[in-house]
């Protein structure tokens, strides 16, 4: 039986009907086919699935795609405007804070969250913020970097 | 991984869910997080005939004083409860294990209700619900009632809560003001599960304690209040020697859970340490 649903996604409305059972990154993934967003261990503990939703960073391997009604969801795809890369995503280029890639989108949403809770963490914030997204490249320290880079760019931006 | 096949009915108010699940009987579950529900179905643990979604519901979540309580909506998120400065004022134990919980993304979404009425053997909150003396009020079509968190939790996974009943409020009572209370965990790297979680609760006066709560979650398959570690400080001024007796009797009235994280003995002699900790930090 379909659940009529209707969700803003990177600021495009989305309306669609989906199975009960359909999870939310599913139907990112597979109808809005915005496969930036990652399934790693598909149990809520990697965070590779990482989405914001209505402005908190949530997994999304753990909601139901009907539940997601009315919510405002912004993917990896929603973060460079104009063609220009979100400064996390310059400090995650600039810092090589990827290797095989596949945890990244995760780290990158969860670190939206963190630097708006928190503009200028410490290292230990920046760690400790990373606590729900593994990388089974263990490479942390340059993760930690890019998002220590992205927080430098929040300042000088904001002190214009 | 994908639940089985399930209805999926959206609440949109309390008295809406109260009559959803009187309609579906017991083979309906409610989903207001879903990070207790949703794994657990993912992985065909539970496979409900419906789910009944009251995570839109917001009169469900809001933290307040109320007379001589401090009470929380049932939907209220880990998370805001983290932040909540009224409770890390008054009871910090509830703001501390809030903090422990799983992961920030986790706490964004996974509700108190949700995993109290779970009862994973080793969730975080009842540890510090049971130290804080909570009650738990349960919602039917038929009216409401209030449970003591003591008696709530019944047993792996079981608790009072019946199959027409909907958890829509935690209640703690304010302590008095020279209380202070803390929650200690010793989590599994992985899950951030408690392999042992202890939080402590104790009223001092004139120089010795007062009223002592000790509580442990992750020990043994049912949440418990701690009485020989709590008897053996009540009345006794806080030196180290007496919180080492104290701690101590730790866990020595339950069947501990053994597992490849923790052996029985090891969560036991964890029991004990962390016993420790918690009153040392109480009443440093």
């Amino acid at each position: 039986m379909g659940v009529p649903i209707s969700v803003t996604v990177n600021g495009q409305h989305r309306e669609s009907e989906v199975d009960s059972r359909t999870l939310l990154v599913q139907f990112i993934r597979e109808e809005l086919r915005l496969t930036g967003t990652h399934v790693g261990c598909d149990t809520s503990s990697c965070g590779a699935c990482t989405i914001i939703m209505d402005g908190k960073a949530v997994k999304s391997c753990t909601v139901l795609a009907a539940s997601a009604n009315g919510s405002d969801i912004t993917t990896i795809e929603g973060l460079a405007q104009n063609g220009e890369l979100h400064p996390l995503q310059e400090g995650f280029k600039e810092e090589h804070g990827l290797q095989c890639g596949f945890c990244t989108p995760g780290m990158i949403m969860t670190a939206v969250q963190l630097l708006e809770d928190n503009p200028q963490p410490s290292e230990a914030e920046i760690r400790h913020g990373l606590e729900g997204n593994y990388c089974r490249c263990t490479g942390y320290h340059n993760i930690v970097k890019a998002i220590y880079h992205a927080s430098r760019k929040y300042k000088e931006v904001s002190h214009g | 991984m994908i639940p089985s096949e399930f209805e999926y009915c959206r609440a949109g108010s309390v008295e809406e869910a109260l009559d959803l699940l009187a309609q579906k009987g017991p083979d309906a579950k409610i989903l207001a997080g879903g990070h207790s529900l949703l794994p657990a179905m993912k992985l065909r643990l539970n496979s409900p005939g419906a789910v009944i979604d009251i995570s839109g519901i917001g009169e469900l979540s809001y933290i307040k004083e109320e007379g001589s309580h401090l009470v929380i909506g049932a939907c209220t998120t880990h998370g805001d409860i983290a932040k909540s400065t009224l409770l890390s004022e008054k009871i910090p134990m509830i703001v501390e294990a809030a903090a422990e919980i799983g992961d920030v993304q986790v706490r964004n979404k996974g509700t108190i209700g949700g995993s109290l009425a779970h009862a994973d053997p080793a969730a975080d909150w009842p540890a510090s619900l049971l130290a804080g003396e909570a009650e738990i009020v349960l919602a039917s079509s038929s009216g409401e009632r209030t449970v003591a968190a003591v008696d709530f939790f019944q047993g792996l996974f079981t608790t009072d809560l019946g199959e027409n009943e909907l958890i829509t409020e935690i209640r703690l009572p304010i302590p008095d003001a020279y209380t202070k209370s803390t929650y200690v965990k010793f989590e599994q790297p992985a899950s951030r599960f408690a392999i042992v979680g202890c939080a402590a609760s104790i009223t001092r006066s004139n120089g010795s304690c007062d009223k002592v709560r000790v509580a442990f979650t992750g020990v043994s398959s049912t949440p418990f209040r701690d009485q020989a570690v709590e008897q053996a400080l009540e009345g006794q001024a806080p030196s180290d020697d007496n919180i080492e007796a104290a701690a101590e009797k730790a866990a020595m009235s339950v069947e501990v859970m053994g597992d490849h994280f923790a052996s029985q003995e090891y969560r036991k002699h964890l029991a004990k340490v962390y016993a420790r900790r918690a009153l040392q930090a109480v009443l440093s």
